[in-house]
């Protein structure tokens, strides 16, 4: 149901004026070194040259800290108030990479099995989300050795592709993206012959996806699960700028009589994520967390929802203090599983 | 579809307290919310998360037989913060909880059989829901016996219950503590669940063995069993992991790609064998 349009550059700001008149803008900004995502006004605030945004988007629909409700207690009880989700309003998430776009239907699957949790799928169902192709990647992306890719669709209700000419390539993907056409027909045009896979970045594939789940789950034993996490310091770092891990922490704050319970952002990293109030912890080295984390995204979640917790985006590689490349080492433990003496019995 | 926010627990008031040993206290619930109280069920071998508002929520078994259907409880040990929290209620006070979660106890599948419940220390509790439920439906099962062990006599939990399964006839109970926890008047064994066990030598044949105890009991009494001629299929375990959500979503509990809230806490010996040592 994919449909092409042209957008003309100077359609860009009509088409963001055109949105901010009724929806929230989440996009890039840049301050200083660091490009995030922010709610914005208008379409001069939005960065132009970025390959990655420090923190991934899904910051604006699984909240680094969110309320799960209020609590008082009075004469003898309790009263818990829930968060009012009709007040979420209506978003956009615009300028999101299409590596980051990808990964909100890992979080959309994790948010719904068996358990549905509104308070995620609100936000969801009132967000849209406007990706932009990257025509610039750096040495850390390996979207395209994670089922992404630059151009990649899945998950975007728009897709803008820049042209050489200046203009955009529009894909409307979904009925949200067919609502915001609908809303200002008149700019999307006929689309030119100019093909889309020109104006793509160029990214290697490293490894092939297809056997990884296999050769990590026969990578069980390696020794280089212990040599790569060395250097881990366990700071969380990967998980919290990771667009697909949603792993979380619920914890109460209390003010007197009255508090909250929220769930923040959590990591398998951290060795308390794990620990036993006996002391005893199932991952007790940072090897097995390690291991963990990499099994979890490239083997158990296929496994459990049929696809990656990785889109490739490279933020764990960007943002690790210690220089752990999780492209150079998932290459590494792909060529130690041919190795027999790591099979698993 | 079921649009609640599942992170919301039920309100549930503390009708009795009881001092099971040392640190170790059962609280009896009742739903605040008659409406609640009429909407929930569950079933043996399942868990919940409770809670003290302000301190947060740790995550138990369902101690009560799910025949009792007027109230739930659950027996934890006074360690954590909120344990800690839970310990220092009194009766009347409310707290949080959430649940049922997680798979159960077969019951059903083992008509006819019998039923060995080994248990140590504070581990108890998650056997003793399957073990009332059972006394419950007592003509369903064969020979039902319970091995049951702690560090000191001070240190074995449901001391009125432990009497009453003692004294019926339609139940074998023998109790043991480890060697110097005994007092001048103990009657049950000295030793090592997985000691009593080899020396008891229960048979195998149309049995089934539901263990749960310390991972130290657990590591010595599986290969006993074994040699008792138990298979893997007839061996059920409920296995125990540091839990937030207790439905699959804040990723701590799994043991390789299974999580104990969503595809346990119950697994059978053979399972079990199946999954990395991450418990």
């Amino acid at each position: 149901m994919i449909e092409s349009y042209l957008l003309q550059s100077s359609s860009l700001t009509k088409l963001f004026n055109k949105l901010i008149e009724t929806r929230h803008i989440y996009a890039p900004v840049k301050k200083g070194m660091v490009t995030s995502f922010n709610r914005v006004e208008s379409l001069e605030e939005v960065a132009k040259d970025y390959i990655q945004t420090t923190i991934s988007a899904k910051s604006i629909l699984f909240l680094r800290n969110e309320i799960l409700f209020h609590y008082k207690q009075e004469n003898g009880d309790v009263k818990i108030m829930e968060p009012d989700l009709q007040r979420i309003p209506e978003l956009v998430i615009w300028g999101c990479r299409p590596c980051d776009a990808k990964s909100f239907k890992s979080l959309h699957s994790v948010f719904n099995w068996d358990y549905k949790d509104i308070i995620y799928s609100s936000r969801e169902a009132r967000s849209a989300i406007i990706s932009f192709s990257c025509n610039q990647a750096d040495e850390y992306c390996f979207c395209t050795s994670a089922g992404s890719g630059p151009g990649h669709t899945e998950g975007s209700d728009i897709l803008l592709t820049k042209l050489k000419s200046g203009d955009y390539l529009a894909e409307i993907l979904t009925e949200k993206g067919q609502l915001i056409r609908d809303m200002i027909p008149a700019i999307f045009e006929t689309p030119s012959s100019e093909s889309k896979e020109d104006n793509l970045a160029r990214i290697p594939i490293v490894f092939d996806t297809a056997g990884l789940k296999q050769k990590l789950e026969q990578a069980w034993n390696s020794e280089l699960w212990i040599t790569q996490s060395m250097r881990c310091l366990g700071c969380g770092a990967c998980a919290f700028v990771c667009p697909s891990c949603s792993c979380f922490d619920i914890q109460d704050e209390k003010h007197g009589k009255e508090g909250v319970r929220s769930r923040c952002w959590d990591s398998c990293g951290f060795s308390l994520f794990t620990r036993h109030t006996s002391g005893h912890n199932p991952r007790e080295t940072q090897a097995e967390r390690w291991r963990q984390r990499i099994m979890h995204k490239f083997s158990y979640l296929p496994d459990q929802q049929g696809f990656t917790g990785c889109t490739g985006c490279g933020r764990c590689s960007r943002a690790c203090p210690a220089d752990m490349n999780i492209r150079e080492h998932l290459a590494a433990l792909i060529n130690d599983s041919t190795s027999p003496e790591n099979r698993v019995a | 579809m079921d649009e609640k926010n599942i992170y919301v627990p039920y309100r549930m008031r503390i009708e009795k307290i009881t001092q099971e040993a040392p640190g170790v206290k059962t609280f009896r619930l009742k739903f605040v919310n008659d409406e609640d109280a009429l909407s929930f069920s569950f079933k043996a071998g399942q868990f919940g998360e409770y809670s003290i508002f302000g301190a947060g929520e740790s995550t138990f078994c369902i101690a009560s037989s799910p025949t009792r259907k007027d109230y739930i409880e659950c027996t934890f040990r006074q360690t954590g913060k909120v344990t800690s929290a839970l310990a220092s209620c009194e009766e009347g006070n409310v707290i949080g909880f959430r649940g049922p979660y997680g798979n159960i106890f077969p019951l059903d599948d083992w008509k006819g059989k019998n039923l060995l419940f080994i248990a140590g220390g504070i581990a108890l509790p998650p056997m003793r829901c399957v073990i009332w439920n059972a006394l419950d439906r007592r003509s369903e099962f064969g020979n039902i016996t319970i091995l049951y062990g702690a560090r000191t006599v001070s240190d074995l939990v449901y001391k009125h219950e432990l009497e009453e399964w003692g004294s019926r006839n339609d139940v074998k109970l023998i109790t043991t503590v480890d060697p110097g926890g005994e007092t001048p008047d103990w009657k049950g064994e000295k030793g090592f669940v997985p000691a009593v066990l080899e020396k008891m030598a229960p048979a195998s044949a149309n049995t089934i063995a539901i263990v749960c105890g310390p991972p130290v009991m657990i590591k010595y009494t599986f290969p006993v069993l074994d040699k008792l001629g138990f298979t893997d299929d007839t061996i059920y375990t409920t296995l125990e992991n540091r839990m937030k959500c207790g439905f699959g979503k804040c990723g701590r509990c799994n043991v390789g790609k299974v999580y104990v809230c969503k595809d346990g806490p119950v697994f059978t010996y053979r399972q079990l064998k199946s999954l990395p040592a991450e418990y």
